[in-house]
């Protein structure tokens, strides 16, 4: 290769992203768009894996056989989601052990959704209808990512997610217009589920340190406001819908915007659960953590058996 | 035991009969047999594959993208290797 300095590579780096030219895993990319994404999509894939915890919870107290089937199905899909992300990481040169040990330290992230407990059947309803809402609204853009294997991933969760949302909306609607204590069911998972839902989108634009950035590199096409505001947009009308009441005293219409006005996010508790300090942090590290030592005998078995067979075959 | 992490492996699916297979991603798995199955489980949940190909991903040699220019460069110059490139004239049909 001719030589070139680091600042011409950047510039034409900058100048593909402008051009709406896809990023590859072999060409050139500046270390920091390398390390933002290894460090966003390895955040996602833990987000997807640990996803499978608060549902798998209800797997076995499902109200029905299609109820079951159904959440089975959902749960699956959150593995190959993780799955489909944990391959697009690696394509960035990020070790996969690595990546999973980190999660188990406590070192990276995921998103603070689901350190919030599942106590109710209705959960699994509120999860699928806001969780699941909220993740394809930051997930429709990615699919436009610049970098190439993980839009390509986006594009698969995307079209399986939309099942997850309307499955999650279903049961929301079925206990809104069933018993009153079913309603009342609905309604208080609502309580607990709406703002956790909007933390989904993650700090406030002023607060969001590394935003611009990923903006002008386009790995993000909309803002954490941008995109709350539009789930609240969506999302009000359908609650109206099934007659439940957003727990949110500021939330009104504002005519001149076209959108909702909404109240102030406790960002203190949003900061709280980030940190490690949420309800369920500890047994959700906990639980994929003993996954992994439970399951080592069976990696290990796969692999004692597969270099048997080698070894026949070379025989 | 061996603490030793399963090989990547690159998955191609043929979505259906006459069609070719396309890669759509990757994954790990301790033998090229349970490669094909976890494809199966992770790429074709919603029936969209009639076949799947497992290549381990250091099998793979590909291009460089850094000389990708220079790769494909003879092409660019030999458009009268299109058919747009040819007059017909008026008149002419089934060409």
């Amino acid at each position: 290769m001719k030589e070139i300095n680091i600042e011409e590579l950047e510039k034409r780096f900058q100048e593909k992203i402008d051009a709406d030219i896809r990023i590859e895993p072999k060409d050139w990319m500046p270390d920091a768009y390398r390390k933002t994404l290894i460090r966003q999509i390895s955040q996602h894939a833990h987000s997807e894996i640990v996803g499978m915890l608060p549902e798998g919870n209800w797997i076995t107290r499902a109200p029905n056989l299609r109820r079951k089937a159904v959440l089975l199905a959902k749960v699956q899909d959150e593995a190959g989601h993780g799955l489909y992300l944990y391959s697009a990481a690696e394509t960035l040169g990020a070790d996969r052990e690595e990546t999973i040990d980190d999660l188990h330290s406590g070192k990276a992230k995921y998103s603070s959704i689901f350190n919030y407990p599942t106590l109710t059947w209705a959960d699994m309803g509120t999860i699928g209808w806001l969780v699941d809402g909220a993740a394809i609204m930051n997930q429709v853009p990615l699919c436009r990512c610049s970098y190439g294997p993980y839009a390509r991933a986006m594009v698969r969760v995307c079209k399986e997610e939309s099942f997850h949302q309307r499955q999650g909306f279903e049961i929301v609607t079925k206990l809104a217009q069933g018993t009153p204590e079913q309603k009342a069911m609905a309604q208080d998972s609502l309580n607990r589920f709406w703002w956790p839902a909007l933390m989904m989108f993650g700090p406030s634009d002023a607060d969001s340190q590394h935003s611009e950035q990923s903006m002008k590199w386009k790995i993000k096409r909309n803002s954490n406001d941008e995109l709350r505001q539009m789930f609240v947009d969506v999302t009000v009308p359908q609650a109206e819908l099934v007659g439940l009441t957003i727990p949110d005293p500021d939330l009104k219409w504002n005519e001149e915007k076209g959108s909702y006005d909404f109240g102030e996010i406790n960002w203190d508790e949003f900061w709280q659960v980030v940190s490690g300090n949420g309800i369920c942090n500890k047994e959700r590290v906990e639980a994929r953590r003993k996954a992994k030592e439970n399951g080592s005998w069976v990696r290990e078995a796969a692999n004692a058996y597969a270099a048997k067979k080698a070894q026949r075959k070379a025989s | 035991m061996t603490k030793k992490e399963w090989p990547l492996y690159e998955v191609f699916i043929r979505s259906k009969q006459g069609l070719s297979h396309k890669h759509v991603g990757s994954l790990r798995a301790a033998d090229e047999t349970m490669a094909v199955e976890n494809a199966r489980d992770v790429y074709t949940r919603r029936s969209e594959g009639v076949s799947i190909w497992v290549v381990e991903s250091k099998n793979i040699f590909a291009s460089d993208p850094s000389e990708a220019d220079s790769l494909f460069e003879p092409a660019d110059s030999k458009v009268y290797r299109h058919p747009t490139f040819y007059d017909v004239p008026d008149g002419i049909s089934h060409m």
